[in-house]
């Protein structure tokens, strides 16, 4: 019986540490409506700063004093990035910000390698709070009973602040209905800074609390994003205490779960969002999002199929393309079938996305179940090639199908975040079932038949089937379910009295989606000659969704440029750089802050101007009485 | 839509630009013999770094003492960013553009299967530095990979020779959920069951890599009350589980066996709270008191101002041996890089080592010691060097679980 009390005890010890990270990330996103994928970098900056200072500060008071300036600190930095970058950008497409999040934490994982170095650190434990209370055998750590302690006050004291002070009230409304509370007169700019830095402030000091049980290392900001998202997706979103009750219950469910099945964490966290957001569609203390004002395709350009001459001007440029291998080796080729195959995934996602209002954090489980499907097919059916490629991305669109079911009756982030919980499960599929997926092992050996063996045919053949997709695609965007598919985009309610079955429209184009990206897995798993479980993975996923943001997901097909300048890029970084991740950061953070409507969103917006400026105008007028 | 085209067509051309412009200065010089390398320098600092140095203190000493049969030898490393499909576009570019001699390199075991399958695909010769995963040079060997350090069973082997001499009967294992903590495990129970069959196995734990909760797996081993714990947890979730384990007494009167953690890249991280008197296996820098160790210690303090890692040694080591290799073949044909490497022996730091002819495998060993705090310092006390040759099963073990090329 001590034991379960003490097991109890532990889980709820970090749950603890979850909920402090989580809790920041819940007030952010709630007010700003900010994907804040730096939440991750910020606690990690805690970590390390309260390494330094607390090991240059002596005594209890220079530990508790280096714990708090370090968060306060980072907090700092936070309301500067919050006043340079995040200021320019919330007007643009939904989920933009997530782009200029992304780039920051790419950043700041190789400044902190520049500053402290490639070696974990080990801290300082917590003066008073070194050793362990015996209970009937069992020894709880004086810490875990500190962080016991710790979050029901904090989550006390922030209740407080948002129940019983002005500030609190302003930011409860901004949560519920920002744009009332502007209309209202409040000055929205320093509602958002300050709700910004007290988010960061509670990430870094979760971080800083880190010291006494973990050493500092620079991928403490990857490992913890996630499992935060979910954590607060599960509470429901802007729920403080939504974010503590999921907390608890993730780490209990860990604490105990491992003593069942010991393999269980790698999934628990994604397991229990899956069956949460089934059963409660806006998590446990959400409430239904409201819904969106503003009509999204209204601020577009509307969308129209290439004239004539821009389609002569598509093949000359397609011949040009086709023209590579005369003038390039095969190094050239194999990058430019890669970028290439980048572009269907990409362009599936846009198609999802743009058309289809739905942003899927979880992509990547199409694409990686279409390489899955050919390396199946290839390896323990010995089909030729074609074969592979033509049955290989059903498998893609099976997941899809299924998914898909479940995944359409959401909307917003809670989509997105049960996508992403159904690629964590694909993938976890894929890392746990050596007997047949070989784990992270991967299958090998799935080369090209020889006649695509070659960098020139095989380019040939992605490129021919890139073109394919993207011009079903597009054919798709133009037909009638392609309208259906935008009109339940931009108004679920008036779309539904014309007798549209909305579900049923985005249900097809998600399957479709799945297919296209598992088509372009399927070239992947050729193109590399293996699979390997990442190809199912999270950070494909964040790949494909900043593909589709730099190139504007207002546009038709910006995500072709996305996939291409965005791939091009990491490729040619990884190879010429010691510190890619740095260098790609800052000219994704450049590109948010210049072009905030994504590449040919901008140039887009900038042509229609230069071109149409009477014309736009009228159109922007027409606009403004619609809303 | 139109200009988004023009756009990529603009930047094809300048990404095109680039490339040509780098295959033109890249061109095959004569006097050159090139090594490609590949490593995952941005996702594992800690490790590669040290790495890194160990392979250009090589590349000096072979230049010096006058290169590969008096042509320079020069490496071109690569990042694979920790992911194999990465590695596989940093090996394209090593052997379609740079026209590397061989590759060598890789860390993580799924990125050295996975160059050591495009080496089987493309020809190439593949000397894998780091992967520890014996599938490399057995179940998913081939002719054109080599392997260099002590693979996973030989460490496991290393280890079950101490492990059956404690009297412990129950054991518990923890290990990071992924193919090498799997392959550890499963090999180490294997080889101490057949050793002892008296022991019971009465707990396993598997967190996450890179995601212990340490609190929880170290409460549920301690309620196993096993009498031994195998321990194959490394790096950042190392850390946490000692100090766990420390604060909650889940070290108190148990013995520990454990993979790596005396190699100093995992050991120093500890500081004074490494663990005391488990059995490891390692790297004592301090400790080894060998010509071959001291020359290459006081060249790399000479070199670098600080003290080697295993890494080092590693990567000394590969470029060492594969200068050795490429000197003996005295050509660039993947063939004759194959016939020389096959039973070549060369000195290390550690002692003279051969590339075993029946599955590619060096015979570099490992030191196999205890762990104990000194000037609050975690280091390696009454270490030992084991012989990699002593380690490894029978050639018709070996003949059976390799396929015929």
């Amino acid at each position: 019986m001590a034991f379960y009390i003490v097991q109890f005890l532990t889980g709820l010890a970090s749950a603890a540490s979850l909920f402090l990270v989580a809790s920041g990330l819940s007030i952010i996103f709630g007010v700003t409506r900010i994907v804040n994928f730096a939440h991750g970098a910020f606690y990690m900056l805690g970590a390390y700063l309260a390494y330094t200072l607390t090991e240059r500060l002596s005594g209890a008071l220079g530990f508790w004093g280096g714990i708090v300036a370090a968060a306060l600190a980072v907090a700092a930095f936070g309301v500067l990035i919050e006043m340079i970058l995040l200021r320019r950008i919330y007007r643009s497409p939904e989920l933009f910000q997530l782009l200029a999040t992304f780039g920051l934490t790419l950043m700041i994982e190789d400044i902190v390698v520049l500053i402290w170095g490639p070696d974990d650190l080990l801290g300082r434990r917590a003066p008073g709070f070194r050793g362990a209370v015996d209970f009937f055998g069992q020894q709880i750590p004086t810490y875990d009973l500190f962080l016991i302690v710790l979050s029901p006050i904090v989550l006390g004291l922030l209740w407080l602040l948002f129940r019983r002070t002005r500030w609190g009230v302003l930011v409860r409304a901004a949560t519920q209905d920002r744009d009332m509370v502007a209309a209202l007169g409040v000055n929205q700019k320093w509602l958002f800074t300050s709700v910004f830095a007290l988010g960061v402030f509670l990430a870094a000091l979760g971080g800083a609390l880190q010291i006494p049980r973990d050493a500092a290392n620079h991928a403490m900001d990857l490992n913890i994003i996630v499992d935060v998202f979910v954590v607060v997706v599960i509470g429901g979103l802007g729920s403080i205490i939504g974010a503590f009750v999921a907390a608890v219950l993730v780490s209990e469910l860990n604490a105990f779960g491992i003593l069942i099945f010991p393999k269980i964490s790698i999934i628990l966290v994604f397991l229990v969002m899956a069956v949460v957001l089934i059963v409660r569609p806006w998590g446990l203390f959400g409430k239904p999002e409201a819904p969106a004002r503003k009509t999204p395709g209204l601020t577009v350009r509307p969308w129209r199929p290439l004239s004539g001459n821009e389609r002569l001007a598509m093949i000359g440029v397609l011949v040009v393309a086709a023209a590579l291998p005369l003038i390039s080796g095969s190094y050239v080729l194999t990058v430019a079938s890669e970028i290439a195959i980048f572009v269907i995934f990409a362009a599936s996602l846009h198609f999802l996305m743009s058309v289809g209002g739905l942003a899927s954090f979880g992509h990547a489980a199409y694409f990686g179940l279409g390489a899955y499907g050919v390396a199946f097919l290839a390896k323990m059916a010995g089909m030729p090639m074609i074969v592979c490629l033509l049955i290989g991305p059903l498998l893609g669109l099976l997941g899809a199908a299924v998914f898909g079911f479940f995944v359409v009756q959401l909307s917003g982030v809670y989509f997105a975040m049960l996508t992403l919980a159904f690629a964590q499960i694909v993938w976890s599929i894929a890392f746990q079932w050596v007997g047949v997926t070989g784990g992270d092992n991967g299958i090998l050996g799935v080369w090209p038949a020889a006649w695509a063996g070659g960098a020139a045919n095989f380019y040939w053949l992605s490129l021919g089937i890139a073109v394919l997709v993207v011009a079903a695609l597009r054919i798709m965007v133009f037909s009638p379910f392609g309208y259906a598919l935008r009109a339940t985009r931009d108004s679920a309610l008036r779309s539904e009295a014309i007798g549209i079955d909305g579900k049923r429209i985005q249900w097809t184009a998600f399957v479709i989606a799945g297919t296209a990206a598992g088509i372009g897995g399927a070239l992947f798993a050729f193109l590399k000659g293996s699979v390997f479980p990442d190809s199912v993975g999270i950070s494909l996923s964040v790949d494909a969704l900043v593909m589709v943001l730099l190139g504007g997901v207002e546009t038709v097909s910006g995500a072709i440029v996305g996939a291409i300048v965005y791939k091009a890029l990491n490729i040619w970084l990884v190879s010429y750089t010691d510190f890619s991740k740095l260098v790609l950061g800052a000219v994704i953070v450049l590109i948010v802050v210049a072009m905030p409507k994504g590449i040919v969103g901008t140039i887009e917006t900038l042509q229609t101007r230069r071109a149409r400026p009477a014309k736009a105008t009228i159109l922007a007028s027409q606009a403004e009485t619609a809303e | 839509m139109r200009q988004g085209k023009w756009l990529l067509n603009g930047l094809l051309g300048a990404g095109l630009g680039v490339m040509l412009s780098g295959a033109v200065t890249g061109a095959m010089a004569q006097d050159e013999i090139k090594i490609g390398e590949i490593n995952s320098y941005s996702l594992l600092p800690a490790f590669t770094e040290p790495y890194r140095k160990g392979w250009q203190l090589a590349v000096e000493e072979v230049n010096a003492a006058g290169g590969i049969n008096g042509k320079k030898l020069v490496v071109i490393s690569k990042d694979d960013a920790g992911k194999p499909a990465e590695a596989q576009t940093a090996a394209t570019e090593l052997v379609a553009k740079e026209g590397v001699a061989m590759l060598s390199g890789t860390f993580l075991s799924n990125i050295g299967l996975a160059v050591s399958d495009f080496a089987k695909q493309k020809k190439v010769f593949f000397l894998a530095a780091e992967p520890l995963t014996d599938a490399i040079t057995w179940e998913k060997g081939n002719k054109y990979t080599f392997r260099l350090r002590p693979s996973n069973y030989m460490q496991a082997a290393m280890l079950v020779e101490e492990a059956a001499k404690l009297p412990a009967k129950k054991w518990a294992t923890v290990a990071p959920n992924y193919e090498y903590g799997q392959s550890a495990v499963s090999v180490f129970k294997k080889l101490l069951s057949a050793k002892r069959p008296d022991i019971q196995w009465v707990d396993e734990q598997w967190p996450p890599l890179g995601k212990i909760d340490a609190g929880p797996v170290v409460q549920a081993l301690a309620n196993a009350n096993p009498d031994a714990i195998l321990n194959v947890e490394f790096g950042g979730d190392l850390v946490k589980f000692v100090r766990e384990g420390n604060t909650r007494g889940l070290f108190k009167n148990r013995e520990v066996v454990s993979f790596l953690t005396g190699e100093p890249e995992y050991l120093d991280a500890l500081k004074d709270e490494a663990p005391t008197g488990w059995i490891v296996t390692g790297y004592p820098w301090y400790d080894i008191k060998t010509p071959e160790h001291a020359a290459f210690l006081k060249a790399y303090q000479d070199k670098y101002k600080d003290y080697p890692r295993l890494g080092s040694v590693v990567g000394y080591e590969t470029i060492k041996a594969a200068a050795a290799i490429l000197t003996k073949a005295n050509s660039t044909d993947p063939e004759k890089l194959i016939a020389a490497a096959e039973g070549i022996s060369l000195p290390s730091p550690f002692g003279e080592i051969t590339f075993r002819k029946i599955d590619h495998q060096s015979t570099l060993g490992a030191f196999v010691g205890k762990t104990a705090v000194k000037d609050g310092k975690g280091v390696m006390v009454d270490s030992v060097y084991r012989k990699g040759s002593d380690y490894l099963p029978s050639d018709a073990e070996v003949e059976k679980l390799r396929p015929k090329d």
